[in-house]
């Protein structure tokens, strides 16, 4: 073993020197030190037993009912690295199927999404219902009467079930139900959802759909990291700061940011950080990047969730942001406007990135232009800030090119405090804590 | 708008065809506080979904819809070395083909292009941008400048493109 001398040897890794295993993340509560193997950013084996560690025992997001409002509505993605149909089948039932004929397994929808009345399989011409149900099969006489159509529908999904309109879809048959699953997540998809007066949110028309060539964890990492927010964020500060809003943090407040925040563990591996609002919010905090005409507007929206809420619960939803992960694979940003952010794991240093924006179904035409402007100040891969977060999760994916020789990563920020704050890192501990949970029960 | 080719014609398309050249080399070059001088003061930029290419930015969301104050910002952040997208900048080489005018509406004219940009940045693959233009052109005493510039890729995701952190 390389002695890095001057205190940069950081021991032996997970396959140390001694050649004997060690967990990949190393958690010490007694000297308060909490590391992980960079080895779980660059490692084939590592990454393939995740897909059927995690990928395949979690609970996934799917969409969100507001996409297949319609039925005969359907959307064609990759979940969890299968190809599958998000629909409304004709009789008004939300359906998750394998896209992939049952007899030679090319893709019956090709098409991104649409209204369907059935699915066609271009290859030898068999049909499917939005139910899945196969109905026509070319010279259907020649199959032995063995052959059961009955039994050679598109595959459905082996559980699918929603919270709050929000779909996910279990490849584990045995899974505990969704609602179980999300534990203290809920109560902040809630606080999302109250932003509608009827309780109603949709998707908006337009995906971002781009590539970060790191490994997925590092985006949950970032998504809930307020700790990189000064150095990586510098340029959208500024642009916050040129636009009249204050990024000052108060004077001896010890604080990074204008507000204290904190970071909270929602159990089954979801967190969140819950921070009071400096940067505005479309539902409903004016903030001068809105424009003085956007002021009685806001207050009228303001009002309505007083109005509907109470005082206390329309603070809460008005005037605090969340950025909401759910273990493994959905991020849930509710902060200058709200980004549904869903990542497939490709490769050990590669993942597929979906986002979209969520808002209220009421929203006029003014506010709904209001709050896409509002995205776009901070998120996407034309944003302020979004750009520089994954050249920042590139940047460290190229480090882990050393992790032979550097192989851990310091994850103990705060943990000799009592309250866990928004740039501590507990909340990230608690991601790593489940990973690390599901991938030692599968090894 | 749209009125007949032969009116629109009338704008030397050789005229339009050296305003966009010489754009794509002040971008090309990193000289943005040039580029914002080719733009009129309430231009606009917009980067539509790769899902909606035709849609309107007020109800769809984009990659990117600045108007000129976002605008004048989104340079304030590229010449920072804060930028970290963008630090050190990339090497881009723009490509302007297939430019026509689409017509002309009193002081405006509408002009299309094609282009495909290389963006190149150290240790990284080549990532390769391909797409139309759509521009609005306006005469400001007598000079040309930039009401409004679309770019609309082809793509049907930007995928390995990643992120349209420079001006595209």
């Amino acid at each position: 073993m390389n002695d890095y001398s001057a205190g940069q040897y950081t021991g032996p890794g997970p396959r140390g020197g001694d050649g004997r295993q060690v967990p990949l993340v190393r958690e010490d509560r007694g000297n308060l030190s909490f590391s992980v193997s960079r080895e779980v950013f660059v490692s084939r084996e590592i990454f393939e037993r995740e897909q059927r560690a995690v990928f395949d025992r979690c609970w996934i997001y799917v969409g969100h009912a507001s996409e297949v409002r319609n039925p005969g509505d359907y959307r064609t993605r990759a979940v969890a690295g299968r190809p599958v149909i998000f629909c409304r089948d004709r009789d008004g039932q939300v359906r998750c199927m394998i896209n992939a004929c049952r007899h030679r397994g090319a893709i019956v929808c090709r098409e991104r999404e649409g209204n369907a009345r059935g699915f066609y399989c271009m290859y030898h011409g068999w049909t499917y219902g939005t139910d899945g149900m196969l109905r026509g099969v070319p010279d259907e006489q020649s199959y032995p009467p063995s052959f059961d159509k009955s039994r050679m529908g598109l595959a459905q999904v082996p559980r699918l079930e929603s919270y709050r309109d929000f779909y996910f879809l279990n490849f584990d048959r045995d899974a505990v139900d969704l609602e179980m699953y999300l534990a203290g997540a809920k109560a902040y998809i809630d606080l999302v959802v109250d932003q509608s007066p009827s309780g109603r949110m949709e998707i908006i028309s337009g995906i971002q759909e781009y590539d970060i060539k790191a490994n997925w964890k590092l985006l949950v990492e970032n998504s809930v990291d307020d700790y990189h927010l000064v150095a990586t964020h510098a340029t959208w500060l500024n642009y916050m700061r040129n636009s009249g809003v204050n990024m000052t943090p108060p004077k001896g407040s010890g604080l990074l940011l204008p507000t204290r925040g904190l970071g909270k563990d929602l159990g089954n591996g979801h967190l969140t950080t819950d921070n009071p609002n400096y940067r505005g919010r479309p539902v409903a905090r004016w903030i001068s990047v809105y424009g003085e005409e956007a002021k009685a507007d806001i207050e009228a929206i303001r009002a309505e969730l007083v109005a509907r809420l109470g005082e206390a619960r329309a603070a809460r939803v008005a005037d605090t942001n969340r950025n909401l992960a759910i273990f493994p694979n959905l991020v849930i940003n509710d902060g200058s406007s709200v980004t549904v952010r869903n990542f497939t794991a490709v490769a050990p240093d590669l993942m597929h990135v979906s986002a979209w924006a969520l808002g209220p179904v009421e929203e006029t035409e003014a506010q709904r232009a209001r709050r896409l402007h509002a995205f776009l100040t901070f998120y996407g891969p034309g944003g302020f800030a979004t750009p520089d977060d994954v050249a920042a999760l590139e940047s460290a994916q190229q480090g882990y090119a050393s992790w032979r020789e550097v192989p851990w990563n310091d994850l103990s920020r705060g943990m000799a405090k009592n309250e866990h704050t928004n740039t501590d890192e507990e909340h990230l501990r608690v991601f790593w804590r489940r990973w690390s949970e599901l991938m030692e029960a599968q090894a | 708008m749209n009125k007949p080719l032969d009116e629109a014609a009338t704008v030397a398309r050789a005229e339009i065809e050296d305003f966009l050249f010489h754009e794509a080399d002040l971008l090309d070059n990193w000289k943005l506080d040039e580029w914002l001088a080719l733009l009129a003061d309430d231009a606009a930029y917009y980067v539509p979904p790769n899902d909606r290419p035709d849609a309107d930015h007020r109800s769809t969301l984009f990659t990117i819809a600045d108007d000129i104050v976002r605008l004048r910002e989104r340079v304030i952040r590229l010449k920072d070395p804060n930028c970290h997208a963008e630090y050190p900048p990339s090497r881009t080489r723009r490509l302007i083909t297939n430019v026509r005018v689409i017509g002309t509406d009193g002081d405006t004219i509408a002009a299309a292009a094609n282009f495909a940009v290389y963006r190149y940045r150290r240790g990284e693959p080549v990532r390769e941008f391909v797409g139309h233009y759509r521009y609005k052109l306006r005469r400001v005493g007598g000079v040309l400048k930039i009401a409004e510039r679309r770019a609309i890729l082809d793509a049907h995701e930007l995928g390995a493109m990643g992120s349209v952190s420079f001006i595209l």
